[in-house]
């Protein structure tokens, strides 16, 4: 593992107008491990992302990814450096089938987006690709149905495929449990150790769901009312006196 | 995902179609052969179209600025003599394409909604230069081409001038669009632009410059709009302005919402069942375009997918209910 | 500034509703249409004035809650084809219904005849456009900022849900919001009777001018319509004494260089 953080935030703010959303965030993210983001309803988090990600420019403060400045840069500048997202609200391309949801990363992540004549039918290498990856995560058998028929839970898989396609070195997951029911919650986390472990994916997760956190988070960071209240290992978070009463007192080891 | 779908069945489907056209074309009346030759070449004008609207997801109201740029460069060119009638129609083709390239540039950096009134204004714009620009584009009256200079065609002559040959002219470079289309929307980039329509956001965060897609997209439209428009011309032996109106940009939104932009041919049918209306309604009343507002706004509530469209979701249905 | 109420006739029904209606200019061409005619029965302008945009604020209200509310929650491109098509219906309806021919209204007498400006004699119906535009504009602004209703549909158009939580009837306001932006614009027809010929190009030649304000100012944005309607007409105007013949491309020109400079127009943000 390679001493220099793999994220590194300085000081980041964003307002709209007079309305501070978040402000003066610093936090490091070393390669290799997870990381989690928690906070109340409200303290910032989409935000914090929207702005890392290149949704749009921060007000305040600098981004670096691999030591370079990526700060306001737009998304799909970003993405191609090794920093990708998903998104809090399933954001998939529901009528294509669920191999072609893959099959769209691979296309641009192999520089094909403008091959107007090759035929797409030929590309065996990236449908293998597309497929392995639709292994890994195990929805393999519904590759070929639309996406928009799936079950939510595993729309948010074809989610995480999508983010995978790009063999990314750093994936910021909004919140990727959402609305997932217990079993498809424990398949989550399971899919998130995994990856991290085998393959050596560095993830940046930001969850309502305290079990996820501590289950697979091996540094916390929590944020209140839009600036940094706290960061650790579970260990520490869990005992922090301010983060419990952020929580409205106590939940926070009730969760866990 | 067998049957229709099939690419074998298709592509043999379409060979038999240009056959039975070609054989057609010897049995027909003339003037039976010139509404055909009139179908082909807006339909192929509706099926550029679709490239940047059922395919990118884009609404254009100017997709007529390029082809009367297609119409006045081919007339420009045989008007000074130009003898190679492929040669005007490619040299159309790039012109539009030159010209959508720029007016595309400004056109993609906003949303679907700016889009379709920057593209009615700049069309607009490409109408009132046609319109006034009098010393090279002929005004308001237009270009006439005097004669039409014979096909070139592996030595021999092929005069035009015979319905026959026009319409197996157009065939020929239509088919050869369409074909072109066809491998496009079938490429990667094809996909692409799938998923521009389907979420535009997701794409540039998987990393794709979706500005730069959509500007490749408007250019190869407008590009096959000039070309649509370069053959008109020949047809008609002329270039107007009134080809570049707004009015004109609507039909071949019309065809491709009346046949269907879900599906590749699509718009085709529906210039087919535009021109049927036509030839329905110009018997009955001169007014033209209030008709074919009244015909767009039941089609947009109730049968968004077209005809065509409509027909084909309806088959798959009954097939999905009986396996 | 005529064209600054059209345009916010038009960025007020899309900052609420979200609805870019194509047919705006054809409202703006019936408002001086209804007018011309009512005048033929009642010799009186100010009558015309009053009436005309209130019958085609009537139809506006028929077609929003017979025809655009059914597509409400589709694709965006399905709203603009069904407001285009409209237009469509308008435009022609309108050329079938007064023909082809270019019809002229006179101006009231008491905003008749001209008065020295400068070196040149300048119309007095002119100068009464340059006050009752901004006039108007003014009062519109001042209602959506100030006004409990105006807050109301300020509201409804940033969280429509949360609006119909507490009470608002959204699809009712819908339609009134609709009927106010088709309204505006038929007063801007009716005043404009006037001061241009009435021919059924008009509602062509003002929807792409109020595009092109529209997208150079800002969607939503008042300040925007305003700044780019006063650009634009001072442009225009310079142009017709300076260019001649290119005089007609400028507004596009204009178009051009606020894409090339502020793609995102010169107050607005991008929805």
């Amino acid at each position: 593992m390679t001493t220099e953080p793999i994220l590194k935030i300085q000081n980041l703010g964003h307002s709209y107008g007079k309305f501070t959303v978040i402000r003066d965030i610093s936090l490091q993210v070393s390669g290799g491990e997870i990381s989690a983001l928690i906070g109340p309803n409200g303290a910032g988090k989409t935000t914090f992302y929207n702005a890392v990600s290149g949704r749009f420019r921060p007000t305040k403060g600098k981004v670096y990814f691999h030591g370079k400045e990526i700060t306001g840069l737009p998304a799909h500048k970003v993405v191609p450096r090794g920093l990708l997202r998903s998104f809090q609200i399933t954001n998939i391309f529901p009528e294509l089938l669920v191999i072609e949801n893959v099959m769209v990363p691979l296309v641009v992540h192999h520089g094909k987006a403008l091959s107007f004549f090759r035929r797409l039918r030929k590309e065996k290498k990236l449908y293998q690709k597309a497929e392995e990856i639709l292994e890994k995560i195990g929805i393999l058998d519904q590759a070929y149905r639309p996406a928009k028929e799936l079950a939510y839970g595993d729309k948010r898989l074809v989610e995480m495929a999508i983010v995978l396609a790009r063999d990314p070195k750093l994936v910021m997951l909004d919140e990727p449990t959402a609305g997932m029911n217990p079993e498809e919650t424990d398949r989550m986390i399971f899919l998130i150790k995994e990856l991290a472990e085998r393959f050596g994916t560095t993830f940046f997760i930001t969850e309502h769901d305290m079990k996820v956190v501590f289950s697979v988070a091996s540094k916390i960071f929590v944020l209140h009312q839009g600036g940094l209240l706290a960061q650790g290992d579970p260990a520490a978070i869990k005992a922090n006196a301010q983060v419990r009463e952020a929580y409205l007192g106590g939940t926070v080891d009730d969760k866990s | 995902m067998e049957g229709l779908n099939n690419q074998r069945t298709q592509i043999v489907a379409c060979l038999l179609v240009l056959v039975g056209m070609i054989v057609l074309s010897f049995i027909l009346p003339v003037y039976a052969i010139m509404v055909i030759t009139e179908i082909l070449i807006m339909g192929f004008f509706a099926m550029s179209f679709n490239i940047i609207f059922g395919y990118t997801g884009l609404l254009s109201f100017g997709q007529a600025g390029f082809f009367g740029v297609g119409a006045y460069v081919t007339a420009l060119i045989i008007m000074h003599g130009g003898q190679s009638l492929i040669l005007a129609i490619v040299a159309s083709g790039v012109a539009a394409a030159v010209v959508a390239a720029v007016i595309g540039y400004l056109c993609v950096k906003r949303n679907e909604i700016y889009f379709a009134m920057i593209t009615l204004a700049f069309g607009m714009m490409l109408y009132t230069i046609a319109h006034n620009w009098i010393q090279v584009t002929g005004g308001s009256d237009g270009l006439p081409l005097m004669n039409i200079p014979p096909l070139h065609f592996f030595g021999a002559e092929i005069s035009l001038f015979e319905p026959r040959n026009m319409f197996l002219f157009v065939l020929t470079i239509t088919s050869l669009g369409v074909y072109f289309m066809w491998r496009i929307v079938r490429s990667p980039f094809g996909l692409m632009l799938t998923a521009i329509r389907e979420n535009m956001e997701r794409l540039s965060f998987v990393g794709a410059n979706v500005r730069r897609l959509r500007l490749w997209a408007f250019i190869i439209s407008g590009a096959m709009a000039g070309i649509a428009g370069g053959l008109l011309c020949i047809f008609n032996s002329m270039a107007t302005p009134d080809s570049m109106h707004w009015s004109a940009s609507s039909r071949p939104i019309l065809m491709t919402v009346l046949g269907g932009s879900g599906i590749f041919f699509g718009p085709m049918i529906g210039a087919v069942i535009f021109f049927g209306l036509e030839q329905v309604i110009t018997n009955v009343t001169e007014n033209w375009m209030i008709i074919l507002g009244i015909i767009l706004i039941p089609v947009v509530i109730f049968f968004p997918r077209g005809i065509l469209g409509t027909l084909v979701h309806w088959i798959n249905k009954k097939r999905e209910l009986r396996t | 500034m005529l064209l600054f109420l059209i345009s916010v006739g038009l960025t007020t029904v899309f900052g609420v509703m979200g609805v870019l209606n194509f047919a705006h200019g054809s409202f703006f061409m019936l408002g001086a249409y209804m007018c011309m005619q009512i005048m033929h029965i009642i010799p009186s302008f100010w009558i015309g004035l009053i009436v005309g945009p209130l019958l085609v604020a009537l139809l506006g209200i028929i077609i929003e809650r017979f025809l655009l509310r059914k597509v409400y929650g589709r694709e965006v491109a399905f709203q603009l084809l069904l407001t285009f098509a409209i237009l469509l219906v308008l435009d022609d309806g309108v050329r079938l219904i007064w023909g082809p021919a270019y019809h002229v209204v006179e101006a009231p007498a008491l905003l008749a005849g001209v008065f020295p400006l400068f070196d040149k004699s300048y119309p007095v119906y002119r100068l009464f456009l340059v006050i009752a535009g901004p006039t108007i504009g003014l009062d519109l602004w001042s209602f959506f900022r100030f006004s409990k209703w105006g807050k109301i549909i300020r509201s409804a158009s940033s969280d429509g849900e949360m609006a119909q939580g507490i009470g608002i009837r959204v699809p009712l306001l819908f339609t009134l919001v609709f009927a106010l932006g088709t309204w505006l614009a038929a007063v801007g027809g009716a005043l404009a009777a006037p001061h241009q010929s009435l021919a059924p190009s008009m509602g062509e030649r003002i929807i792409i001018e109020s595009f092109i304000v529209v997208v150079s100012g800002g969607m939503g944005s008042f300040p925007g319509a305003f700044i780019g309607a006063l650009v634009l007409g001072l442009f225009e105007s310079f142009g017709t004494v300076f260019l001649g013949r290119v005089q007609m491309a400028i507004p596009y020109i204009l178009l051009a260089v606020v894409l090339l400079i502020r793609p995102y127009g010169l107050f607005g943000k991008e929805v």
